[in-house]
């Protein structure tokens, strides 16, 4: 399924949002099942069906990473389900030191100190995001791998950004 | 989901964890991550002058699959030759823990993990 063709949109990394929001109403709309109340059994169930494709591609087209790997999917890169393991030292060495900041703090979570390690890693995603745009906007073999990696350390560090999320969740639940 | 009574006792009583000084000559590092899933996990071995991993230690952020894979293959290294080490599968470890499909890159992990240890020890060694 090419989600940026259900959707209408170029394919490509950079997409206009706000046309994928108008888009997404109109499709909701044109699949909602009370539309097929009165149709056939067959009908209804392809109205079910792309109605799911219709959400799954929203979601996956919203998201800059997921954006990114379903791009990449189409040409051929598959990451979703590749179990293959990252070994570029320094920057798990980092990792290792995010999150062992991390489970210091979470013994005594502090605001200030979260907010200020969040900050660094948005400034850190930022980058990685950029040479993935750059990367992906080649489209290259070359471009295509330097990407795919982009997206990989994009990984690891939305899950520490999560990670904060849910110690902020635990101070504001005191 | 529901984990194995091997990998819950790991997970609760994890062995070796911690590390070494990785300026000692006789400890060598190896650092694995699984983009999937965003989980790290580093290995120490701690070599002997007979070519034997005496000691082993780890530190893995991840789940319990992760955390359990970790701790296991520090208690199969110590004992054994460089060698030895690395023919340890990640099937082993997956069939020891009986985990579940969806868990085996944790297997495959630990198993990259050792590999890179040793790697490194080779690199350290071989000027």
């Amino acid at each position: 399924m090419n989600f940026f063709s259900l959707y209408q949109l170029p394919e490509q990394f950079d997409i206009d949002l706000e046309q994928l929001n108008k888009a997404h109403k109109t499709l909701v709309k044109l699949t909602h099942p009370d539309r097929f109340a009165t149709a056939s059994e067959r009908e209804r169930l392809m109205a079910v069906q792309k109605n799911a494709q219709v959400n799954d591609g929203y979601s996956v087209l919203k998201s800059p990473v997921s954006r990114a790997e379903h791009l990449l999917s189409l040409r051929g890169v598959e990451l979703r389900h590749e179990q293959q393991t990252m070994q570029d030292t320094a920057f798990l060495m980092q990792q290792m030191e995010w999150r062992e900041a991390l489970e210091d703090m979470a013994s005594a979570p502090d605001e200030q100190q979260l907010t200020a390690l969040d900050a660094e890693l948005v400034g850190h995603i930022n980058d990685h995001m950029t040479n993935m745009k750059m990367a992906l906007d080649k489209n290259s073999d070359d471009g295509n791998q330097r990407g795919a990696d982009e997206i990989r350390k994009l990984k690891f560090m939305l899950k520490l950004r999560a990670e904060i999320a849910r110690l902020e969740d635990t101070l504001h639940e005191q | 989901m529901a984990y194995s009574n091997k990998v819950i006792d790991h997970y609760e009583n994890p062995r070796n964890v911690g590390g070494f000084d990785k300026n000692d000559p006789s400890v060598a590092t190896g650092m694995v991550g699984a983009p999937a899933c965003g989980d790290v996990m580093k290995l120490q071995i701690k070599v002997g002058e007979n070519g034997i991993i005496e000691d082993a230690k780890f530190k893995t952020y991840g789940c319990g699959s992760a955390i359990a894979s970790s701790s296991l293959v520090t208690e199969w290294v110590k004992g054994k030759t460089l060698e030895e080490a690395t023919a340890i599968k990640n099937t082993d470890i997956a069939e020891e823990l009986a985990l579940p499909p969806v868990k085996i890159h944790c297997s495959i992990l630990a198993e990259d993990a050792i590999k890179a240890a040793v790697d490194d020890y080779k690199s350290k060694h071989s000027s």
